[in-house]
């Protein structure tokens, strides 16, 4: 439904162009039928036993008056639907008694305990459904079957019940659209969720109370009933203490079995990591290069771990991507490589080979550089990606560029081009290398 | 020796050797303190001027530290927050506690040493690393743009972009055809955007540390 016809789904009295309270404008306007029909309703009802007036009397208490301005209907949307399915309630209450004070009736006994089973069960059906499948548009709420129909045909009971939870779904629904980011929205939507459930049970148990109550059991029920409870107090008592305990102990037991898992899982993975390059480097201790590129493999991929980033090499992200390069460079030419990513984004075959060529300037960086630590930035906003690989070494003269190297920089500049992107390669002898790359996306 | 005095502050034995030793034939080293208490106690009796300051200690770490020293009377040293830790929130939360920068443990000695006396002279220390988290968090428009503090100058973007790549100082001033000084500027004006600035991301890392800013 649309916001604008919102105020209209709102059952408010209409004071404006009501008689007495506006009740019966209200329901009118609400319901999109003639505000005469709807009195004349009351009227019978009045007039059939006195429930048209109790009827009114009920609704004028409980249907809150006035403007239905949008915004505040679309906050109290929930309150709304609720008030919606009383109205409709009552209105369902003054047609039943009017047949029933017209003869059109088969026996309290009977149509009693029929409707109250009905519009629970019926409850109850669609909450255990609304689980498993979103509410399907239930009929419009006007199309309303007669009492007597529902009495004789107790298999029918969706029809009245649906009638009843049609507008309340629909404001449930409307309810869920605005709130569905939020974790507020899921508390109220299980509080909604006991609620109407809570609420199909006891008419259902009223159903059975009445039922009972019509047809005189209710005394030999009552007996049976009272022992039970009192045999469940006196148990409860008795055993409350062991009770308490053991819901206790579960509790604890399970907490106890998460941390231990936690702790298994954490000495598993020290073991695999940390404690073997301890050990490599406990055997390599007499070639510095190894211990410091060891170390520095096991350093990277603890951070990556302790960050809860997926290991280097797993993950089609640009930063992942540059990260796994990085390790593969430094532990090829065993130079550090120093990594810093602003934004991050996901990989198509262009930033692949932007990744690509960032790696060969990194190989660049590590070969040429004379040994100096390799600095890469890399910064994406989702549409611009820029990555710079720089060195502090010698630095080069570009016009006096040897012949290998313009061939691995042709491999960089080509690649770049290839896929829509730039690459330049600033240095000056003793300023150090920096080779930056980008790509724009192309719209 | 004159310059700074320093006090390390970490709770490795093998740690604050390792640094004591790079740093003492540079710098003069006040004392060490392998604690928050004794570290506390250790900045009212020794008065240094820099404190190398670890961020991860038992007790609450660096930003204990800086709290409390700031809650005594008397003029609080400059804190300089040193860590294996490359988690943004601790970044974030030691240098909104009030450190004037923050390096990493793997920083050579000489670099240290040069860090130490900029952020005795007042100046901001920025790593590759923190440049990258401070250009991450106020990336995107500003949550509300009623304070200038909550977003970055084209040229302090700049600047920062430079830090991030691995330039030094001197290097971004001719790069960007500025003086040091004016880098030195928008560096530590970005230093105190990042303590002031109402930021949401900013705010939650604080907050997540109960950091009460």
């Amino acid at each position: 439904m649309t916001t604008s016809d919102a105020s209209a789904r709102v059952l408010r009295r209409d004071r404006s162009g009501g008689w007495i309270g506006g009740v019966a404008a209200g329901i009118a306007r609400r319901f999109g039928i003639d505000v005469s029909l709807v009195r004349l309703a009351f009227v019978v009802a009045t007039a059939a036993g006195g429930a048209g007036l109790a009827a009114y009397a009920l609704g004028w208490l409980l249907i809150p008056s006035g403007d239905s301005a949008p915004a505040r209907a679309r906050i109290r949307t929930g309150r709304a639907a609720v008030e919606v399915a009383l109205g409709t309630g009552l209105l369902l209450l003054a047609v039943l008694l009017t047949f029933r004070a017209l003869g059109i009736w088969f026996s309290d006994a009977i149509v009693w305990p029929l409707v109250l089973i009905a519009s629970g069960g019926a409850l109850i059906w669609r909450q255990s459904m609304a689980g498993t499948t979103p509410a399907a548009g239930a009929p419009p709420a006007r199309a309303r079957s007669s009492p007597p129909a529902a009495a004789a045909r107790p298999a029918t009971e969706s029809r009245p019940a649906a009638a009843a939870s049609g507008p309340e779904a629909e404001g449930l629904r409307v309810a869920v659209a605005l709130d569905r980011k939020t974790a507020v929205a899921e508390g109220r939507r299980a509080a909604v969720a006991i609620s109407r459930t809570g609420l199909g049970i006891a008419l259902v148990i009223a159903a059975g109370f009445v039922f009972l109550q019509a047809t005189g059991a209710l005394g030999a029920a009552r007996d049976v009933l009272l022992a039970v409870v009192a045999a469940v107090v006196v148990l409860g008592v008795i055993f409350a203490p062991w009770i308490v305990r053991l819901v206790r102990s579960l509790t604890q037991e399970r907490a106890e079995r998460i941390r231990s898992q936690e702790r298994a899982e954490v000495a598993a993975h020290l073991h695999d990591s940390v404690l073997q390059t301890l050990a490599m480097v406990q055997r390599r201790s007499e070639d510095p290069a190894e211990v410091a590129s060891l170390a520095r493999r096991q350093e990277r991929e603890l951070r990556a771990w302790l960050a809860d980033r997926p290991a280097p090499g797993q993950a089609a992200r640009l930063a992942a991507a540059l990260e796994a390069a990085a390790e593969q460079v430094e532990e090829s030419h065993g130079v550090p490589v120093e990594v810093v990513v602003v934004g991050d984004r996901d990989l198509d075959p262009a930033h692949e080979a932007l990744v690509a060529s960032a790696r060969e300037a990194m190989t660049n960086a590590a070969k040429f550089g004379g040994g100096s630590p390799v600095d890469v930035y890399a910064e994406s906003d989702g549409s611009r990606t820029q990555v710079f690989v720089r060195d502090r070494g010698p630095g080069f003269d570009p016009a006096s560029v040897p012949e290998d190297r313009r061939g691995v920089r042709e491999s960089i500049v080509g690649r770049m081009r290839r896929h829509g992107g730039r690459a330049r390669v600033t240095s000056a002898p003793g300023a150090g290398t920096e080779v930056e790359l980008s790509l724009e996306e192309r719209r | 020796m004159s310059g700074p005095r320093v006090l390390i502050v970490d709770d490795h034995q093998l740690f604050r050797a390792g640094v004591r030793a790079e740093l003492e034939p540079l710098l003069e080293i006040a004392g060490e303190a392998s604690s928050v208490d004794e570290a506390v106690e250790a900045i009212e009796a020794h008065a240094p001027d820099v404190v190398l300051l670890d961020v991860h200690m038992p007790d609450g770490g660096g930003v204990e530290v800086i709290r409390r020293t700031a809650e005594r009377t008397g003029t609080p040293p400059c804190f300089l927050a040193l860590s294996v830790s490359d988690a943004a929130e601790d970044v974030i939360a030691v240098i909104r506690a009030g450190a004037r920068g923050y390096v990493t443990k793997s920083i050579s000695g000489e670099e240290l040493a040069d860090a130490v006396r900029r952020v005795n002279d007042g100046d901001a220390v920025f790593s590759p690393r923190l440049a990258g988290f401070v250009l991450d968090a106020f990336a995107g428009p500003a949550p509300q743009p009623e304070s200038e503090l909550d977003a970055l100058t084209a040229r302090e973007r700049e600047v920062l972009q430079h830090i991030a790549r691995g330039y030094m100082y001197k290097e971004i001033a001719l790069r960007l055809d500025i003086s040091p000084k004016t880098v030195e500027a928008h560096v530590s004006s970005v230093l105190r955007k990042l303590q002031l600035s109402s930021r949401h991301e900013l705010t939650r890392w604080a907050a997540e540390r109960g950091l009460d800013l």
